[in-house]
């Protein structure tokens, strides 16, 4: 036995042992993922109980090092890990943007007591992040911002508005981008890290189409920061945060995975009925979802070697941009399709039946997965120009 | 196993690679469509092949073989797709060898070494009708004296008209639409009573029609058990389905180079053509399917390498990924080119021929999404 089969049977053992019986079974609703923080409150017992044994073990972020909270396996030890965990069925223990976008830009471009200071707090889910990028008047020219950082020496002093900041009522701290030179555009940008309930910081849901509010609006008003939470240097900032889009991309390309949701087919079966020999009694509805089936398993092929070409270092550094641009339109595609499979019974809004619109809903929500974390449009600019090399505009 | 090549299978590459793009670029093709030769393909290349060891990847080796596996002969098929070379590598080396590992100890030794040589051309002979339908064998195998009798005919036969060696799937009992009652028999060339009407298909390839009326073949031509060829013949399907797959690759690859190069330097208005938008946003799209469809077909590898039960839906998978993604590199690689595109001199349009007649063989992209969703239960 290699010591990575070892390693999969000690993982097997670990997970089946401790992942409770409830975390193994499919998200029933958004309410089921778990984000962590300080203000959290956890859906069930189960769930609290799986995301602190995981964060013991570091395997929230299993291939992040120990001194920092993670479980320091190597990455092919963190994909029998994964393996392990999809063949059981465990849910994700800790869904977090610390873990996703913030953790790897820390890794990278953060100080030692940055690291030390962050890091394990994202690991065992303590502090919940969100993201201050977008403002009103910088949406896909993302580097036009003007929120302003005054630097008053040990300190900043942030003021300005930020929009589409995901789940920023909910945030204990927030990672942001701010002005802190005018004169140059990217250039003139910095990193900051600071709580969301430092004074001068305000937040406002904005109600979508979904009839849900993850999104807000994030006013800052003359909000003190300390100079120790700028990451990356002083206007140094575009490059940390080119870094974290790619990484944030990586994550938003993961919905073209789905989330577990009930089998096309089997929806189809109960709505339009099944031939004797097992096939939809709608052939134009099953070929659609057959080819819809067909490009989301290669997809699943394609999001496998991504990661495994990552974690080698073989990655095109751009490949997270057609990663985020071919997973988000196919996750679009299969909220369309179990919009199309359901019938009316997905048309409901607020029924208890329909565990209050539940299908209607993500199909809504959806659509804003090839804008958020830039447009299809701006990664098929950065794929066409950084990969294909063609020339600009 | 990480999904992309190890160093070994990346160094094949790197000898695949310039080995196709010196010894037999798209000009060869040209040339014997020019010549409207009759073989097909060039059997002094063929010995080449051999002497690479190309021939020899799937070849076990206790059989004198190399003892590699799908993700090695599909890094030789992409290539061949690249260059469009007239090979009978898919046929013979993967479709044929993997039908003879289910053969008598006789048979491997009448043909693996031959077939590693680059001596002998082999093929497998499974359609019947126009559409792929393996499921349904009508060619009939009448027990006849010590041997056999075989009736009925054949389609869309690659090399079948030079074949030395043709493997057929024939009907020893039942109806046409058992899954059992399925034989499998090596059937030599010139044998009496079989005719090969060939016919040269859209991309300038030789196909044949064969006719099988009568022919009597002995006991030990038969491969594998009477009745029992069906797992051999599925074997040898979704070897040949990744393979074409992965020629596929190379063809669809091909061609979006070729269209992104023409995109960088064409100018029109001025300026490059590939700086409008327009352009660099279907080239972009192009890219990511092209990319998921290279992951798609080596994960099917990977997995039939692996003996691994998922291999089957695998392998459906990435024949109809990389049909759709091909498919598509053809069609923007003509309308791109422009006028070019439309003419014979210029290579692309060779391309989207051939895209089009490996996209139809072994089943098309509907044929392996409908068998996708059967596997699926709906």
């Amino acid at each position: 036995m290699t010591e990575l089969d070892a390693f999969r049977t000690e993982a097997r053992l670990w997970l089946e042992e401790n992942c409770p019986a409830e975390m193994r079974t499919p998200l029933r609703s958004e309410a089921d993922v778990c984000w962590g923080g300080r203000r959290t409150s956890f859906a069930s017992a189960d769930q609290e109980l799986w995301m602190r044994r995981m964060g013991e073990r570091g395997w929230t972020v299993p291939d992040w090092p120990r001194e920092y909270g993670g479980g320091g396996l190597s990455p092919a030890q963190a994909k029998v890990l994964r393996e392990e965990m999809a063949g059981l069925g465990c849910r994700n223990p800790l869904n977090s943007f610390g873990i996703s976008m913030l953790g790897p830009a820390l890794l990278r471009y953060g100080t030692e007591a940055q690291k030390l200071e962050h890091l394990p707090k994202i690991a065992r889910g303590e502090i919940r992040w969100c993201q201050g990028y977008s403002e009103p008047g910088a949406g896909s020219d993302l580097a036009s911002l003007s929120t302003r950082a005054e630097d008053h020496g040990d300190h900043f002093r942030v003021s300005g508005q930020k929009v589409w900041t995901s789940y920023a009522d909910k945030a204990d701290w927030i990672f942001c981008l701010v002005r802190t030179d005018t004169t140059t555009k990217q250039g003139g940008i910095s990193f900051l890290l600071f709580d969301m309930d430092s004074p001068g910081v305000s937040t406002k849901p904005i109600l979508l189409i979904s009839g849900y509010s993850p999104f807000c609006e994030t006013f800052f008003t003359d909000v003190a920061v300390p100079r120790s939470n700028l990451v990356g240097g002083l206007n140094r900032g575009w490059e940390v945060a080119k870094y974290l889009l790619g990484h944030e991309r990586e994550m938003i390309s993961g919905m073209g995975l789905g989330h577990g949701e009930t089998a096309l087919g089997r929806i189809a079966a109960g709505t339009v009925g099944t031939e004797p020999d097992g096939r939809l009694d709608d052939p134009v509805l099953r070929a659609r979802i057959a080819i819809f089936e067909v490009r989301a398993a290669a997809f699943r092929a394609m999001s496998e070697r991504f990661v495994d070409e990552l974690k080698a270092n073989r990655a095109h550094p751009a490949q997270p941009s057609m990663m985020k641009y071919f997973g988000t339109e196919l996750n679009k595609q299969r909220h369309e399709l179990l919009v199309a499979s359901g019938g009316s019974n997905a048309l409901a809004w607020d029924s208890e039946r329909s565990h209050n619109g539940a299908a209607a809903r993500a199909w809504l929500r959806s659509k804003a997965n090839s804008i958020e974390g830039g447009t299809s449009e701006v990664q098929l600019n950065i794929v066409a120009k950084r990969i294909l090399d063609l020339p600009g505009a | 196993m990480p999904l992309f090549l190890t160093d070994e299978q990346a160094m094949l590459r790197d000898t695949a690679r310039p080995f196709l793009a010196e010894q037999a670029p798209v000009s060869h093709l040209r040339a014997l469509r020019d010549a409207a030769d009759p073989t097909g393909f060039s059997p002094g290349l063929w010995r080449r092949f051999g002497d690479m060891g190309f021939t020899a990847i799937l070849i076990p080796e206790a059989d004198g073989g190399l003892g590699l596996g799908h993700v090695e002969a599909g890094v030789v098929l992409e290539e061949i797709g690249r260059n469009l070379t007239p090979s009978p590598f898919l046929a013979t080396a993967v479709g044929a060898v993997t039908a003879l590992a289910g053969g008598s100890v006789a048979q491997k030794r009448r043909w693996l070494p031959a077939i590693a040589r680059g001596d002998a051309v082999a093929t497998l002979a499974v359609d019947e009708t126009a559409r792929h339908r393996p499921e349904r064998v009508a060619l009939r195998a009448e027990r006849h004296g010590n041997g056999f009798r075989l009736t009925g005919e054949k389609c869309f036969v690659a090399h079948g008209h030079v074949a030395d060696l043709i493997v057929v799937a024939a009907r020893t009992s039942g109806e046409t639409a058992d899954a059992d009652g399925i034989t499998l028999f090596a059937v030599e060339k010139g044998v009496a009573g079989l005719t090969a009407e060939v016919e040269r298909l859209t991309d300038a390839s030789l196909a044949a029609r064969l006719r099988f009326d009568g022919v009597e073949v002995n006991a030990d031509s038969v491969i594998g058990e009477v009745d029992g060829g069906r797992p051999g013949l599925s074997r040898s399907l979704a070897a040949l389905r990744a393979g074409a797959a992965a020629e596929l690759l190379g063809v669809g690859g091909g061609v979006m180079d070729m269209t992104v190069g023409y995109l960088r330097q064409r100018r029109q208005f001025g300026q490059a053509i590939g700086s409008f938008q327009a352009l660099q946003h279907r080239a972009a799209h192009l890219y990511a399917e092209m990319e998921v469809a290279r992951a798609a077909v080596l994960k099917a590898q990977q997995l039939l390498d692996a003996g691994d039960a998922a291999a089957e839906r695998a392998v459906a998978v990435a024949k109809a990924m990389a049909g759709l993604a091909t498919a598509l590199s053809v069609q923007e690689g003509v309308q791109m080119h422009g006028g070019m595109g439309m003419t014979d001199e210029y290579d692309v349009g060779f391309y989207m021929k051939r895209q089009r007649v490996a996209a139809e063989m072994f089943g098309d992209t509907d044929y392996h999404a409908d068998r996708l969703a059967r596997l699926a239960g709906y």
